[in-house]
């Protein structure tokens, strides 16, 4: 990447409200005339970004250069870049015509110049019957059009959209993205897209930054993005997913629903646990069971419009989906097969639940935010410590009271057999589950762990 | 800077706002009978206020005896006939739907002076002898429409199936009423009772026209009499002093209340949001 | 099952009886005279009384300024009560419509008697002062609701589109808040033009305003001219009513 091309540079960019951390060292860069989207869940610090950008909030930390220079101190009306906002935002008390002239009127242009490049701005985005309408008598999507104009018209080096769409129904939304997709390509400017939809951002970006809870998960084009996802979350949000748990054998072998498969990754050493992503639309799946590398029966099929979605369970017990233009009657036995190229391996981010703790009794350690029981110590009280637990040695309890320390249910992964849960505790701090219950996003829990599951060893320094 | 100058604009306007207020508080501490002369620290007014031991005191808490009675009374019976009233409007439809709401917003829009005068004329033209019930007739009449606008928008967002559910299940439909209509409008009902208590306590014109020459005075009568006879009684101060603390601490209590619900659904919507988002419904939906 | 719609009947009948069949009786009472024939003398006497004409244009006058200081005073207010950077507590805003709910009488008096203690000359100053003091409240809410729910992303639409803060004031804000204006001046001026006593405590007695002399009458039995007095004040509210709630209805439908 050439580094005259870069307009805007994104240094390490953090945000807390109080003791919330949104956003949390952020760096990306931005070329210009790119089509660049933040994607992810609501919360997770993708919006904060564009209103760092636009100037509406202040950063915490680090900075943003716009071609080299720091705009940090600059307020929004001063910098070169004009938003399309959530819901338009369109001033009611101005008809069409008017909202798109706000811009061009502060900056005391002449009448005829205004008018000209309204009724242009309006021809842009095929608004130009409605200049005179009162802008509550138009449509979601015809709202979203002024919307555009009224930023464009201003000739801004960047354009920020604000999750422009998601107030529009779901045909609307797709013409819409292909005429911002080719508004995008005939005028030639940045445009910088906040979305949480997944399949929009794949359709219309050159590049995508996935964020999840304040931070980057990862910076790529959407083929990237799709087919080699660096982490479970990544892997998860975009497109449907089978995510497992596997082990390296050894280079290009890979172990996993307890079989072992032919993969392309190098690198991760021996018999290393990984995780393993493989895409629902790559299993094939076929009625002869002869050259299958494993065999499963049909659980449930789906039909989906142009495909059908199939749930099989394999001959080990686990649990797949399976995307095929075939469908398969539910009940029967097919052969399965995966190609080494569409196995995604991922290195494990955590084998085990780790905390950092101090020693209160012999039977004692302060853990979370509390004192957990633990086995019998010789350890001095007020010893550092670090405390593992296994994934599966956590017991979840449906009422908060029954723990000795509550927290939510924050972020669900399925692995074919049991479920992966992220538990956000009261005192901020994530614990790490395997279950085979069923819980749901928000849930509010109580967490035990017996005192035998604690192990304990001391901190050298 | 700015926020300095914003600040002190603010508590300028205030420090004017409650000038009044607080040189009246200050001055109930003291036993002179003469505003403004301070001759020591003292309760002596206090006491008087609740013994009814100084000359006019006595009328003075028979008034504010009075005002609450018809406050109480007025707001009650407001709040009944509001109520059922709403019920009926919400049901109406067209061009009887907008002459109630006309008709309903008359007494809102009507100056007290006009409204007193026009219930003086009419209560002189029926003959009635005015006392109580006339000025109870009266505050039910600039009150009830605040009931109607408190109750109105509860039945807006009422589900209309709940109460035919009620029948479906084997109420009868004053059962149905009463379990279950009542429940959900109960509080819209008790904001338009407070909000009718309230005005009716503040009124002084209407009651000034409707409450007749036997002598029945309440607060701002009362006030209105004495001043007019030269000087306010002294026992108002504390009176005054004491209204004013119960207000507040009314207010805040109740300011302090709405934070914490408002507070306790966010949370509750962020959990029914958190649960709804669940990227793993599908497998969860099937299994179950 | 009975029908719901029917449960209006009640009321119905009771706002007829106590509403509407009242304010008939104003005009009906306006045109008559005495022993109940008809007459236009008691309209025509308030034409000709230029005492009456007097206090009418004074009253006009005076709601007219207590308006405007309230606006000029309570819009800043309202304004910085809403802006989160210069505000965040709940109780400031307590403070300012606590006084709402105490006795107007007793504030009005309260004043007065401040002014008599300062020395302060009564007359048409403080009967400003006090007006504005009464009504200041009911100017400063209606301002405040309507700026604290108005949505921030129009604020800031505007600045990203080049406007520094004034212009984001006087281009967006403001004429977004003018429903807040307008109901803020129906719950002033309408009072203020029909407040009796008020005026007397504050001037002892020296201005006397519209609605004192319409007390004055009934009040010395001169019932008919009277009502004729109410009658006039009703058709003004009515076309101030009817002025300011085309306003408010115009903007609330641009806010939707």
């Amino acid at each position: 990447m050439a580094n005259q091309d870069v307009i805007i540079d994104i240094r390490h960019l953090s945000k807390s409200y109080g003791d919330k951390k949104v956003l949390d060292d952020i760096n990306f860069q931005i070329r210009k005339g790119e089509f660049i989207t933040l994607l992810g869940p609501s919360g997770c610090g993708k919006t904060t970004t564009l209103r760092i950008i636009a100037g509406f909030v202040e950063a915490s930390d680090g900075e943003v250069l716009l071609e080299g220079s720091d705009i940090s101190g600059i307020p929004p009306y001063k910098r070169p870049f004009n938003t399309v906002f959530q819901r338009y935002a369109l001033f009611p008390h101005l008809d069409v015509y008017d909202n798109v002239a706000f811009g061009l009127k502060l900056r005391n242009l002449p009448e005829e110049r205004i008018d000209q490049l309204v009724r242009r701005a309006l021809k842009l985005v095929s608004m130009s019957d409605y200049e005179s309408r009162d802008v509550d008598s138009l449509s979601g999507g015809q709202q979203q059009r002024v919307a555009i104009a009224r930023a464009l018209v201003n000739k801004p080096q960047v354009l920020l959209l604000d999750e422009p769409l998601a107030a529009l129904d779901l045909k609307m939304r797709k013409d819409m993205q292909m005429e911002l997709k080719e508004m995008h390509e005939k005028i030639g400017i940045t445009f910088i897209y906040v979305t949480h939809d997944q399949e929009e951002a794949l359709t219309l970006s050159d590049t995508i930054v996935v964020m999840n809870e304040g931070r980057i998960q990862q910076i790529g084009t959407p083929t990237e993005i799709y087919n080699e996802p660096q982490n479970e979350f990544v892997a998860d949000f975009i497109g449907e997913s089978n995510i497992l748990n596997g082990t390296m054998v050894c280079d290009r072998k890979v172990n996993f629903i307890e079989h072992e498969f032919e993969c392309v990754d190098e690198g991760f050493g021996e018999n290393t646990p990984v995780d393993v992503v493989i895409r629902p639309e790559d299993i094939y799946i076929m009625s002869k069971l002869e050259g299958a590398q494993f065999t499963a029966t049909v659980k449930s099929c789906t039909f989906k419009g142009v495909h059908y979605q199939m749930f099989v369970d394999t001959d080990k017990g686990y649990e797949l989906m399976v995307q095929d233009y075939n469908a398969f009657e539910v009940g029967s036995t097919v052969g399965l097969f995966i190609k080494p190229f569409d196995i995604q391996v991922m290195r494990k981010p955590r084998t085990c639940n780790s905390f950092e703790g101090e020693i209160i009794d012999s039977t004692h350690v302060w853990i979370l935010g509390e004192s957990f029981e633990c086995r019998e110590t010789s350890l001095e009280p007020g010893t550092k410590v670090k405390v593992d637990v296994e994934f599966d040695k956590i017991d979840l309890q449906d009422h908060q009271e029954e723990g000795t320390v509550d927290g939510e249910v924050h972020f669900i992964l399925y692995k074919g057999n049991h479920y992966h849960l992220t538990i956000l505790t009261a005192h901020g701090d994530h614990i790490y589950v395997d279950t085979q219950d069923i819980w749901d996003k928000g849930d509010l829990v109580g967490i035990n762990i017996a005192p035998e599951d604690l192990i304990i060893t001391e901190c050298n320094d | 800077m700015k926020k300095f100058l914003a600040q002190s604009y603010i508590w300028i306007v205030l420090i004017l706002l409650y000038s009044p207020l607080i040189f009246i508080a200050v001055f109930s501490f003291t036993e002179s009978r003469v505003l403004g002369n301070w001759t020591g620290f003292s309760l002596k007014l206090y006491e008087n206020l609740f013994s009814g031991g100084m000359n006019g005191s006595s009328s003075l808490m028979s008034a504010v005896k009075n005002t609450f009675i018809i406050a109480v009374i007025a707001a009650s019976l407001s709040t009944i006939l509001g109520t059922i009233a709403a019920i009926g409007i919400f049901n109406l439809r067209g061009r009887r739907k907008q002459t109630m709401q006309f008709l309903n917003n008359i007494p809102m829009l009507n100056p007290d002076v006009i409204t007193g005068v026009s219930l003086f004329l009419l209560f002189v033209f029926l003959g009635f002898s005015q006392g109580y019930v006339t000025v109870i007739l009266a505050h039910i009449s600039f009150c009830t429409p605040y009931v109607v606008l408190s109750v109105l928008p509860r039945l807006t967002q009422l589900n209309p199936n709940t109460y035919e559910a009620a029948l479906d299940l084997g109420a009868t439909p004053s059962q149905a009423l009463f379990k279950v209509l009542i429940p959900q409008l109960r509080p819209g009902m008790i904001s338009g009772f407070f909000l009718a208590f309230t005005m009716s306590l503040d009124d002084f014109a209407v009651t000034f026209f409707t409450r007749g020459t036997i002598g029945l005075d309440t607060l701002s009568t009362y006030i209105y009499t004495d001043a007019r006879k030269g000087g306010l009684t002294p026992e108002l101060r504390p009176l005054m002093t004491l209204i004013f603390l119960i207000i507040l601490v009314l207010l805040i209590i109740l300011n302090v209340h709405q934070a914490r619900q408002i507070k306790k659904q966010k949370k509750n919507e962020k959990i029914s949001k958190y649960s709804a988002g669940s990227g793993f419904s599908h497998r969860l939906s099937r299994r179950s | 099952m009975i029908k719901r719609s029917n449960w209006s009947i009640p009321y119905f009948i009771f706002l007829i009886l106590f509403v509407v069949m009242p304010l008939v009786l104003v005009a009906v009472f306006a045109f008559q005279d005495g022993s109940g024939r008809f007459t236009l003398a008691n309209i025509t006497r308030f034409f000709t009384d230029k005492d009456a004409l007097a206090t009418f244009a004074l009253s006009i006058e005076i709601a007219i300024e207590n308006t405007a200081l309230c606006i000029l005073i309570g819009y800043p207010v309202a304004w910085i009560l809403s802006n989160k950077k210069y505000n965040h507590s709940t109780v400031t805003i307590i403070l300012f419509i606590l006084p709402m709910w105490i006795n107007a009488l007793m504030r009005t008096l309260a004043t007065a008697e401040l002014f008599n203690m300062l020395d302060f000359n009564l007359g048409k100053g403080t009967l400003l002062y006090g007006m504005v003091y009464d009504y200041l409240p009911f100017m400063i809410y209606p301002i405040y609701n309507i700026l604290n729910k108005m949505d921030k992303s129009y604020a800031e639409a505007a600045e990203d589109l080049g406007a520094n803060p004034w212009q984001v004031f006087w281009k967006v804000t403001f004429p977004l808040s003018i429903p807040g204006v307008a109901s803020g001046i129906l719950m002033v001026f309408m009072p203020t033009v029909s407040t009796f006593a008020i005026s007397e405590f504050l001037t002892n007695g020296k201005i006397k305003l519209f609605g004192t002399i319409i007390q004055e009458n009934i009040n010395s039995s001169m019932w008919n001219y009277g009502a004729a007095l109410s009658l006039v004040m009703l058709i003004i509210i009515g076309i101030t009513t009817l002025f300011s709630h085309k306003e408010e209805e115009n903007m609330e439908e641009g806010l939707i």
